[in-house]
């Protein structure tokens, strides 16, 4: 890893001045950046620690009933304090491993947008807003593409906002050497509809299985999940071909549907 | 150059860092702590886990600067000044948890961890807690039934595999 200067404020106004810095980046549980640096795909000559910004930690519920969660928040305490919305504490539970879930946040996975990743496919699925120093993002404008969001260079991550469904679940396939989601899909029923969110298959990264959010919030039910979408523009590696990852989202969605209901 | 101070075993200790300094450099390379391992340093093995302010982490991946003003325990602080192994550490031993030892340090660490959330946990959740500690020699049998003898568990039907 290249050198680099560190630096930890204490609010989100010098974290966001820290960041204008040239080549500055945020540091949140370091869980994907570290590894990233070591490995010298990323050198930044700035990292600012977001974990001494206390008002971007912890849970609470908002006004309008939605879970809000500090962009700072790690995995194990998303695990232990979001109780009011259980799939999504139970997704939290399932990110890699103890030691990763202690460290990495909620806001780092979102502004990753790793294309395996856990937590994207909870906050679309949920229709989730994503609060960052300067906006308010709606879930389904955030997410644009592998590695790719909406953030601006230096914006940072303060709250993500989700809506409480009726019934939800989070069905992870894992990949058993790296502990991500070989496939994972993400169902959600609210009072107006059904969302599906997928990981791990798309080369797009997260998406909407628009097909059977229609079919399901006619009849949420396993057996009114659709035929599994067509392999194109599906990821293929060792771990599984494009058609068996297509057919992976079929078969975890109606799992998804099974566990909610 | 940051300075950092820390609590280590109990004891002060501090130190000038890089800002690219890891934990787990700090403790070996610095206050001459190698207990703690580098398995394999991208975050996948567990060998370097310690507690930070009471929680299991991967010392590979977190920087020394990080570490600032927290309470930290590594494998060196587990047996009693005079030497006394902890309860893992002799349940490791009793059982044959560990051949070449590599892992053993982080996977002490983990159950610790472990113990301290859960004090009775089930042989599934002794596994899945283990998830992030990698050992190449022992096939994890005699791990997990040494920490559910940790745990008070009534280990003397569990076969030898
Ligand atoms: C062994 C292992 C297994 C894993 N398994 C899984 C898994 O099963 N599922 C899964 O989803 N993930 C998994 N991960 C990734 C893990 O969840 C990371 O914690 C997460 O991807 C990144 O979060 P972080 O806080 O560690 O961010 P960092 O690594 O610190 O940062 C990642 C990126 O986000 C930026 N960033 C960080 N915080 C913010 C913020 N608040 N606002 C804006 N930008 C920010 C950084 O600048 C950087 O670009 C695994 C990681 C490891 C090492
Ligand atoms: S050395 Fe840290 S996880 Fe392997
Ligand atoms: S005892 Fe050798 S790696 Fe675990």
């Amino acid at each position: 890893m290249y050198n680099f200067e560190f630096e930890k404020p204490s609010t989100i106004a010098d974290a966001v001045a820290a960041l204008q810095g040239d080549e500055a980046q945020a540091l949140g549980g370091g869980q994907t950046l570290l590894p990233t640096m070591k490995q010298r795909l990323a050198s930044p000559a700035t990292l600012v620690s977001l974990s001494g910004i206390s008002e971007i930690k912890g849970i609470c519920t908002g006004d309008d009933g939605a879970l809000c969660i500090g962009g700072a928040t790690t995995h194990a305490e998303v695990a232990a304090g979001a109780g009011a919305y259980p799939a999504l504490a139970d997704t939290a539970a399932h990110i890699g491993d103890p030691a990763v879930r202690n460290r990495g946040t909620i806001g780092g996975s979102l502004a990753n947008n790793d294309p395996s990743a856990c937590y994207p496919a909870a906050a679309l699925g949920s229709g989730a807003t994503i609060v960052t120093n300067a906006r308010s993002i709606a879930a389904d404008d955030y997410f644009q593409g592998m590695f790719d969001t909406a953030l601006d260079e230096g914006e940072i991550i303060t709250e993500v906002r989700f809506p409480v469904p009726e019934k939800a679940n989070y069905q992870k396939f894992v990949q058993p050497a790296s502990r991500f989601a070989l496939v994972g899909v993400f169902v959600a029923k609210y009072a107006d509809g059904v969302r599906v969110a997928v990981t791990g298959a798309s080369e797009n990264g997260v998406f909407r299985w628009t097909e059977a959010e229609a079919a399901l919030s006619a009849n949420f039910d396993a057996s009114a999940v659709p035929d599994a979408p067509a392999a194109d523009g599906m990821i293929a590696d060792l771990h599984g071909s494009s058609a068996y990852r297509a057919h992976l989202i079929k078969v975890l969605t109606a799992r998804a549907v099974e566990a909610a209901a | 150059m940051p300075n950092v101070s820390m609590t280590v075993n109990g004891k002060a200790a501090s130190g000038e860092v890089e800002g690219r300094t890891l934990l787990v450099g700090f403790l070996r390379d610095q206050l001459g702590l190698t207990g703690t391992h580098v398995g394999c340093d991208t975050s996948q093995c567990g060998a370097c886990v310690v507690h930070v302010d009471g929680k299991a982490v991967k010392a590979c991946t977190m920087l020394a600067a990080e570490a600032d003003g927290a309470d930290v325990k590594t494998i060196e602080g587990m047996a009693a000044p005079d030497g006394t192994l902890s309860t893992i550490q002799q349940a490791f031993q009793d059982h044959h948890g560990l051949q070449c030892g590599f892992c053993t340090p982080g996977m002490v660490m983990s159950a610790a961890a472990l113990l301290a959330e859960n004090a009775s946990p089930s042989e599934q959740e002794i596994r899945e807690y283990l998830e992030g500690n990698i050992c190449r020699c022992t096939g994890y049998h005699n791990i997990v039934k040494a920490i559910m003898a940790a745990a008070g568990h009534d280990v003397s039907a569990i076969a030898a595999e």
